[in-house]
């Protein structure tokens, strides 16, 4: 905790909420990825490169891109007049507190819980390497079989119906 | 002597932070570096942005600039005043803030790419364990701003131009990333310092580059088409094609924000450039045992003025690829070979040492290729060309 962890803070906060306050959609996604980036300079700051430099490549890399693709394919990035505010705000405000509440219960009990480590763990990019290469090989295998599978049938729901049409 | 000349850099930044009180000299030094990278890089682009103008001049048979100072050799200087003193035009309905953060954030990022690069022995500015992730992440970032100059103006071009450089560097991002794998597979380590260790040994007098392997080689071609496709290079520049879009994503541009979008993209020429120097082609490495003693840094930007001469010519020789012939190249063609080279790779690996691993991975290689190329081929109808003259 020191000076840079208040001004990363600030700035992944500040991406966060002009991303739910802000009435252009583009600006809303743009704001989005400050907000990544400021959670990969946390992760940076913590010493875990891996995840930092993760998080910019798939977030900053690729899902923001596709929030933006999605926002300019299926309807106009223009602002709609009766602005983006739903009425039952304040039952989503409501909501989101308490679900805020929970994790923020759940993080600061679990603190206690967990063995109190004097020095921080130094994990090389070579060890995450070598884990997911050795020990975890099936969670990871799992799961790029469940992205191609997800792949395959996306391009199967975005393929034309009958197949005279080329 | 040539030891002291190929550590020269270094040796003249340690005398400088010298002059400094001690709790300031590492800092200064890593100021001074990035001071360094940031001058000699727009020097560098200053001066293959005159070679291009010069070489596509001799390709397409005319003079090309020669007006300011002897052979022209001025023009880059003529050229910097007159985007520092033109008029900066931003449309009426242009995003204003997102209009003016697309160039910046572009420049910003493409530096720091360098910022892992080992430009000689001892010349990396950041040892970085995951230095080519490091790349990759950054490198990545510049789509953002490429949609972002697109969306802001506020014109049809160019936002057309925007999508189709978005789509195009995703696509050929993922077959950068993947042929970078095979190098990452074979050094053990996302290192660029470890990466460039491991190529600078000699057998009989020869390097150890990796360009020199089957799958190195298979590689390097593919790393460099995407290379290409990566910066916007013809015959890859779709997304900036005068004659369908004006010039793409960066229309509505004027006076300095244009010249930041050209220097990004020279610079970030340059980068990739020394990526894959670094990757395949031995990095500050001398290309023979006996040219040991010329300094490291020479052969890195030699080295890097090559790539920059190669992609000027490749230039002025290819004509521009339409749309669907781009997509269909990089998914059908180039990212099922480049997945195949990752298995040649690993097998290159198990088969150990001896000449055996030749003849197989380079026999896996070409016939792949051979019969990827006629399965492409097929079903396309290629006739002698018909010349319609008007009457």
């Amino acid at each position: 905790m020191g000076f840079f962890f208040y001004v990363i803070a600030a700035l992944t906060l500040a991406g966060g909420l002009t991303a739910v306050l802000l009435k252009n959609t583009v600006h809303c996604a743009l704001s989005l990825t400050v907000a990544f980036a400021g959670l990969a300079l946390l992760f940076l700051r913590l010493d875990a490169q891996f995840v930092g430099f993760a998080q910019i490549l798939v977030y900053i890399g690729a899902v923001a891109i596709l929030v933006v693709f999605a926002i300019l394919l299926t309807r106009s990035s223009e602002t709609p007049k009766d602005g983006v505010f739903s009425s039952t705000w304040l039952a989503g405000l409501a909501i989101a507190a308490a679900v805020f509440a929970v994790l923020g219960w759940a993080v600061l009990q679990s603190a206690s819980t967990l063995p109190n480590e004097s020095a921080a763990p130094t994990v090389t990019v070579e060890q995450i390497g070598q884990a997911l290469m050795g020990r975890y090989v099936l969670p990871l295998e799992i799961v790029a079989l469940l992205l191609t599978a997800a792949l395959i049938g996306a391009v199967i729901i975005a393929m034309h119906e009958n197949e005279e049409v080329k | 002597m040539f030891a002291n000349l190929d550590q020269v850099f270094i040796l003249l930044k340690q005398w400088v932070v010298r002059f400094l009180p001690l709790g300031l000299q590492p800092a200064a030094g890593v100021v001074l570096c990035v001071i360094t990278i940031v001058c000699v890089f727009p020097g560098l682009f200053a001066i293959s942005v005159l070679m291009e103008r010069k070489g596509l001049g001799r390709m397409q048979n005319r003079l090309g600039p020669n007006r300011v100072g002897p052979f022209g050799m001025f023009q880059p200087v003529a050229d910097g005043i007159k985007s520092l003193t033109k008029e900066d035009i931003v449309p009426l309905r242009a995003d204003g803030v997102v209009h003016f953060l697309a160039p910046v954030f572009l420049v910003v990022v493409v530096f720091m790419g360098y910022a892992v690069l080992p430009m000689g022995r001892n010349m990396t500015l950041v040892h970085m364990d995951a230095a080519l992730l490091f790349y990759f992440a950054v490198g990545a970032s510049t789509e953002l701003s490429v949609f972002m100059a697109g969306w802001s103006s506020r014109n049809k071009y160019s936002l057309l131009g925007a999508m189709r450089a978005v789509a195009q560097m995703i696509s050929y991002e993922v077959v950068l990333l993947l042929s970078s794998v095979a190098v990452v597979m074979i050094t053990g380590s996302l290192s660029l310092d470890k990466i460039v260790e491991a190529q600078n040994q000699y057998t009989w007098g020869l390097p150890h580059w990796y360009i020199f392997t089957p799958w190195g080689c298979a590689g390097f071609v593919t790393f460099a088409i995407a290379a290409m496709a990566e910066t916007n290079r013809s015959p890859f520049d779709l997304p900036e094609g005068e004659s369908e879009l004006v010039a793409g994503y960066f229309t509505e541009y004027s006076g300095f924000k244009f010249a930041e979008f050209f220097l990004g993209e020279y610079v970030g020429m340059l980068s990739i450039s020394g990526l894959g120097t670094t990757l395949f082609l031995g990095g500050w490495s001398a290309p023979l045992e006996v040219l040991g003693w010329v300094p490291s840094w020479f052969w890195f930007f030699a080295k890097i003025m090559m790539s920059i001469c190669v992609f000027i010519w490749i230039r002025g020789t290819l004509p521009r690829l339409r749309q669907d012939q781009l997509m269909n190249f990089a998914w059908k063609f180039v990212l099922p070979f480049t997945l195949l080279n990752l298995m040649v790779t690993a097998l290159w690996h198990i088969l150990g040492e001896g000449w055996q691993r030749w003849v197989v991975c380079s026999a896996i290689l070409l016939v792949a290729y051979f019969f990827m190329a006629r399965a492409g081929m097929h079903g396309k109808n290629f006739r002698p060309r018909i010349y319609r003259y008007a009457e």
